[in-house]
């Protein structure tokens, strides 16, 4: 089980939504994960230095927003290491192939009503869902 | 350097708003998947939320002529849908199913300190470089 937090979701999202606005109105910007990790992955894009600045913030804010107002941020990874290792392989390829994952299609692009973005997102959460269906209901767990 | 430490900036509002919404904790994102057990329907909200911000802050936006850190706003500018976006998006909601990590949610994680975080960061970036090393090679197979 874990805690219903509306309100914690909500301004969380909204932050996510900010962050989202000031990288278009500073750099020009989609804020999306995948392709702003893609550019620093080598052979590294030639505009490497930002993606890698917004890397480093998104990576240390959690620890800044601990030690500021100490905030115990919930945390419980269930999967065991050999599927976590086989997930990110595959979350890997598949948001490369699919050009994108849920920051980059799933609030930007449906934010622009790119209908590319809107078939994606509904993809990968219909995807997701029969995934965890199949593997806690069907499976019975990992 | 203001670009940079803009971007750091910027960088870090996405994190903090990652952590306080539950996106980095990979039991969380499980249960909102979970419709026929233990539902957490939080990540509706923070989709909610990121999405009427974004929304209405593009439209603010996209009215200037221009970024204040570069020369023009780089949009993505494809409408159509083909395979590798269909795919790969069903290919990545399987990883996410299994671990409960999306890219967006494991970096943040990292800075909680989180090995198991980095594990799925490293095994992500290997399925990354990957792919870019397959379709390149494909391409060149592959003459247009």
């Amino acid at each position: 089980m874990t805690e219903f937090t509306p309100f914690l979701s909500l301004l969380g999202g909204g932050l996510i939504g900010l962050s989202a606005v000031l990288l278009m109105a500073f750099h020009g910007r989609i804020a999306g994960i995948t392709g702003i990790l893609t550019g620093i992955v080598p052979p590294v894009a030639s505009d490497w230095g930002w993606r890698a600045a917004f890397l480093l913030g998104a990576i240390v804010a959690p620890a800044l927003l601990v030690a500021i107002t100490g905030y115990s941020i919930p945390f419980d990874s269930p999967t065991p290491t050999p599927w976590l290792l086989i997930g990110g392989l595959i979350v890997g390829i598949g948001v490369y192939f699919g050009s994108g994952c849920t920051s980059g299609h799933g609030v930007c692009g449906i934010a622009r009503l790119s209908p590319r973005s809107i078939v994606a997102t509904l993809t990968f959460m219909v995807s997701t869902a029969l995934t965890v269906f199949v593997i806690r209901h069907l499976f019975g767990g990992l | 350097m203001p670009r940079l430490l803009s971007a750091l900036l910027i960088g870090l509002v996405f994190g903090a708003g990652i952590a306080l919404s539950g996106m980095s904790n990979p039991a969380k994102i499980l249960n909102f998947f979970d419709f026929a057990g233990t539902w957490d329907p939080s990540l509706a909200f923070v989709m909610g939320g990121a999405l009427a911000v974004t929304a209405i802050g593009y439209v603010i936006v996209l009215k200037r002529p221009m970024p204040v850190f570069d020369r023009m706003f780089h949009l993505p500018t494809r409408r159509d849908i083909d395979g590798p976006l269909v795919a790969g998006s069903a290919l990545f909601g399987i990883g996410w199913g299994i671990a409960g990590f999306c890219p967006g949610g494991a970096i943040p994680a990292l800075g909680q300190g989180h090995g198991e975080a980095a594990l799925f960061v490293a095994a992500m970036i290997a399925g990354l470089a990957l792919a870019r090393t397959a379709r390149r090679a494909l391409m060149i197979r592959t003459p247009a």
